[in-house]
């Protein structure tokens, strides 16, 4: 027997100025079901969400709760139709006490006076409708208390309203395994009193473990919704890399690049780790080799990267340079030991769109010189006149400002910055991100080259074929783990596609 | 203990110490008279710190006080000179900075400005509009100045009265404490200022709500500037420059965050009093320059701000 779904959302339509973030999307949540919302970065499970609590207005398409259309305007708007959410990063209040994160809002007043005896009341009320085994306490400050607890808070915030849709977005990036089983029973318990759960992560395991059904989203486009039960890992994977599982069959080895043996190891990495990012971690890089790091988001590959280049310090594990054990933990302490990185988005944290492309590309090399010493502007001049050659940088002079460009030559400013300095590694997240076909070609020429003359390179895309393309040696990663290390002919994206799905 | 609360114990052993060196040096120090004297002259001051506070708490600024104030004062003092009775006066100038506060409020939200600069350019436009109003100093020479505030004084022992002043203050900072400790309002500055994208998406209404911060900031300034009036009983537009430093003084050293979300009108109440305390041991050693006061100050906000900032640092340790 099939009821009558609880939420049903038809054609969602969104726009963003420049993007289509939400093209003609299709969910559907029964009561009682774990529904789990799947997709790789960009794939717009995200403004999904953010539609359907009302963050965003749809542009289009239609949206019912148990039969009746409804247009939430805002956060409080869905609670009103039943709609509760946990963000990603837990939304809640960090200096005012647990019990007043439960029920702010919502407070027992009389003539509009606070009672707060009944506020803590009501809190403990709704922790202990989670069952918890240990007690939180409600006059505890949040910023007190563990992300497990808060993430805890922000449920039992959540069903304290008669909540028929639960949306966890990411709700166990941050806890560890003992805390995800918590959250995984209390999930259960919700289930089995007819409450309809939508579960956004990037954990397989997870997945496979608590939901019912899965929708996978890619680029802003409904993939297809399917029964958990019935949808294999592989395909799974597949899907949300945007390929057909029989393509995944066919796909062919792709010719190993010859590689000379006996590299000389640059950079060795030993139970590199840090809480909340990646896991005890292995790994050598060699010169004139690329190194690429294959996983779905969320695995752990821009956050190894961002372990070794010293932006969020390790808390474990060393990083060896030339066979001496070396701290890396500033950005600045990386670039003078000769490593450059290419962040992944290159509008927050790469380019100065305000500044010239000649100011943009030695600015790496000033800030390895230190502020005293001045590059002759002559010498800057050919530097940048030089890479602007080099790389095929297309502008009327190296005065334009970079916010001119495009994204594919933005991209290309950035890595001659690196280059000026002479990097010995040069890590690169999502080098190809947003940029044109043509573009992407020179840049992975550009990356060929650079192996060749001896340099090291880390590579990490979310485009298998490019980290296949590329790479000498594979890191496989799942779940902030190391699953495995492909070199030479194993590469490949089916052998990737299965190793992750394993 | 909480840490609110030891905010409020050290401020407590400052004032303390300060009135035992008062009690130590100067006879009669330690007197009722010096107390109430200390509510009474530091009352405007204060009453534009609890405003401050609330914005402060909120995670904005509010420069714009001091001239408000300073407007306030000379546009009472013009009106009563043009005849209009004093409380209706003061009804207006209340009006006018409740408005004036809340316009402040509706462009830091509706554009998206930085407080800073929104009230800065406030700061710049109240005080030449008090200049508009006149530019010179007005005495204020009505019944209700000269005869009604006096009688309102409340007579506390022999030779002793709480003055009106000193009563505006304690109410403000009563109506303060309460609202918030004990209202959604006072609740919702608190979310703000401690995570304003949290608090919109818990459903605090954060585009109202600073409307209705950066206003209550603008009637507690026009309050102040009606308590000016009784203490100069006299209008002045080029008076306190600068004093809504030392409103953001009181809340800081009485524990108020200036990155929001943390704070209380008894700790901002202490602040003040400490100041004027300061000024107080200052005027009663008589041959000491007034600059010391400030000398003093400076150095007591350093050591408070850098205590709460190692202990902020030792809790996070602990943890």
């Amino acid at each position: 027997m099939r009821q009558e779904p609880l939420l049903t959302m038809r054609g969602i339509e969104k726009s963003f100025p420049g993007v289509r973030a939400l093209k003609d999307v299709d969910f559907t949540l029964r009561s009682g079901q774990i529904h789990a919302l799947m997709g790789e970065n960009g794939a717009g499970k995200s403004t999904l969400i953010k539609v359907l609590t009302g963050v965003y207005p749809r542009d289009g398409g239609d949206m019912a709760m148990e039969g009746t259309r409804i247009f939430p305007s805002s956060p409080r708007d869905a609670e009103k139709f039943g709609i509760s959410t946990v963000y990603q990063e837990v939304n809640l209040i960090p200096h005012l006490t647990v019990a007043e994160n439960i029920c702010l809002g919502r407070e027992d007043r009389a003539a509009g006076i606070i009672r707060w005896k009944k506020v803590r009341e009501r809190a403990r009320k709704a922790l202990a409708r989670l069952e918890l085994d240990d007690g939180i306490d409600v006059e505890a400050q949040l910023s007190d208390c563990s992300i497990a607890v808060q993430q805890m808070v922000a449920i039992a915030r959540a069903l304290d309203i008669d909540a028929k849709v639960l949306i966890l977005d990411e709700p166990t990036s941050s806890l560890d395994e003992a805390e995800s089983d918590e959250l995984f029973s209390i999930m259960a318990r919700l289930k089995k009193r007819g409450m309809g759960i939508i579960f956004v992560t990037h954990f397989l395991d997870q997945v496979y473990r608590v939901s019912d059904a899965i929708t996978v989203l890619r680029n802003g486009q409904l993939v297809g919704e399917y029964s958990a039960a019935e949808l294999p890992r592989l395909e799974l994977v597949a899907r949300m890399m945007g390929k057909r599982a029989e393509e995944v069959k066919r796909l062919e080895k792709r010719a190993a690049v010859t590689t000379k043996s006996g590299r000389k190891t640059v950079i060795s990495v030993r139970r590199l780790a840090r809480k909340g990012s990646i896991n005890p971690i292995d790994f050598d890089l060699n010169e004139g080799e690329v190194l690429g790091l294959a996983g779905l988001l969320g695995s752990g590959r821009s956050e190894t990267a961002e372990v070794l280049f010293g932006v969020d310090a390790a808390d474990a594990g060393e990083i060896e340079i030339d066979g001496r054990a070396t701290k890396v933990d500033s950005p600045a302490k990386a670039m003078r030991l000769g490593f450059g990185m290419l962040t992944e988005d290159r509008k927050y944290s790469g380019i100065i769109p305000n500044l010239s492309i000649k100011e943009n590309i030695i600015l790496a090399m000033q800030a390895k010189l230190g502020p005293l010493k001045k590059i002759p502007p002559r010498q800057a001049n050919e530097i940048a006149d030089g890479f602007i050659k080099a790389l095929d940088i297309r502008t009327p002079s190296r005065e334009q400002l970079v916010k001119n460009l495009s994204g594919g030559n933005q991209q290309k400013v950035i890595i001659a910055r690196w280059l000026a300095i002479h990097p010995r590694l040069l890590i690169l997240d999502e080098p190809t991100r947003g940029i044109d076909v043509g573009t992407r070609a020179e840049i992975e020429e550009l990356i060929r080259k650079l192996r060749d003359e001896g340099m090291s390179l880390l590579l990490i895309s979310s485009e298998l074929d490019e980290v296949v393309r590329n790479s000498q040696r594979v890191l496989v990663l799942r779940d902030r783990n190391k699953i495995a290390e492909l070199a030479g002919e194993d590469i490949s994206e089916q052998r990737i596609l299965h190793t992750i799905a394993q | 203990m909480k840490r609110r609360h030891l905010t409020l114990l050290a401020n407590a052993l400052v004032l303390l110490l300060l009135y035992g060196i008062g009690g130590v040096y100067f006879k009669n120090f330690l007197t009722l008279r010096v107390f109430v004297n200390l509510l009474g002259d530091n009352a405007f001051m204060g009453i534009a710190a609890i405003g401050m506070t609330f914005v402060i708490i909120s995670g904005g600024i509010d420069l714009s006080v001091a001239s408000v104030i300073a407007f306030t004062s000379i546009f009472i003092a013009q009106t009563v000179h043009d005849g209009l009775h004093p409380w209706w006066a003061m009804a207006m100038a209340l009006c006018l900075g409740w408005l004036f506060g809340a316009t402040q409020g509706w462009l830091i939200s509706f554009f998206e400005l930085p407080p800073f600069l929104v009230t800065l350019s406030g700061m710049f436009f109240a005080r030449g509009m008090g200049y508009i109003v006149n530019d010179v100093s007005l005495a204020i020479k009505h019944g209700v100045y000269s005869q009604t505030i006096r009688n309102l004084a409340i007579p506390l022992a022999k030779n002793v009265r709480l003055p009106f002043t000193a009563q505006c203050f304690i109410l403000f900072i009563l109506a303060g404490t309460f609202l918030l400790a004990f209202t959604r309002f006072g609740r919702y500055i608190y979310a703000i200022g401690s995570n304003e994208a949290s608090a919109r998406l818990m459903g605090v209404p954060v585009h109202r709500m600073k409307i209705l911060i950066y206003a209550l900031s603008g009637f507690c300034a026009a309050a102040s500037g009606c308590v000016v009036t009784f203490y100069m009983q006299s209008g002045n537009s080029s008076s306190f420059v600068g004093l809504e430093m030392d409103a953001i003084a009181s809340a800081v050293i009485g524990g108020t965050l200036l990155s929001g979300g943390v704070g209380g009108v008894p700790g901002t109440f202490l602040g003040a009093i400490i100041l004027g305390l300061i000024q107080a041991l200052i005027s009663f050693h008589g041959n000491l320059n007034n600059w010391w006061a400030k000398i003093f100050i400076g150095i007591l906000l350093f050591l408070f701000i850098s205590i709460q900032q190692l202990l902020s640092r030792r809790l996070r340790a602990a943890r």
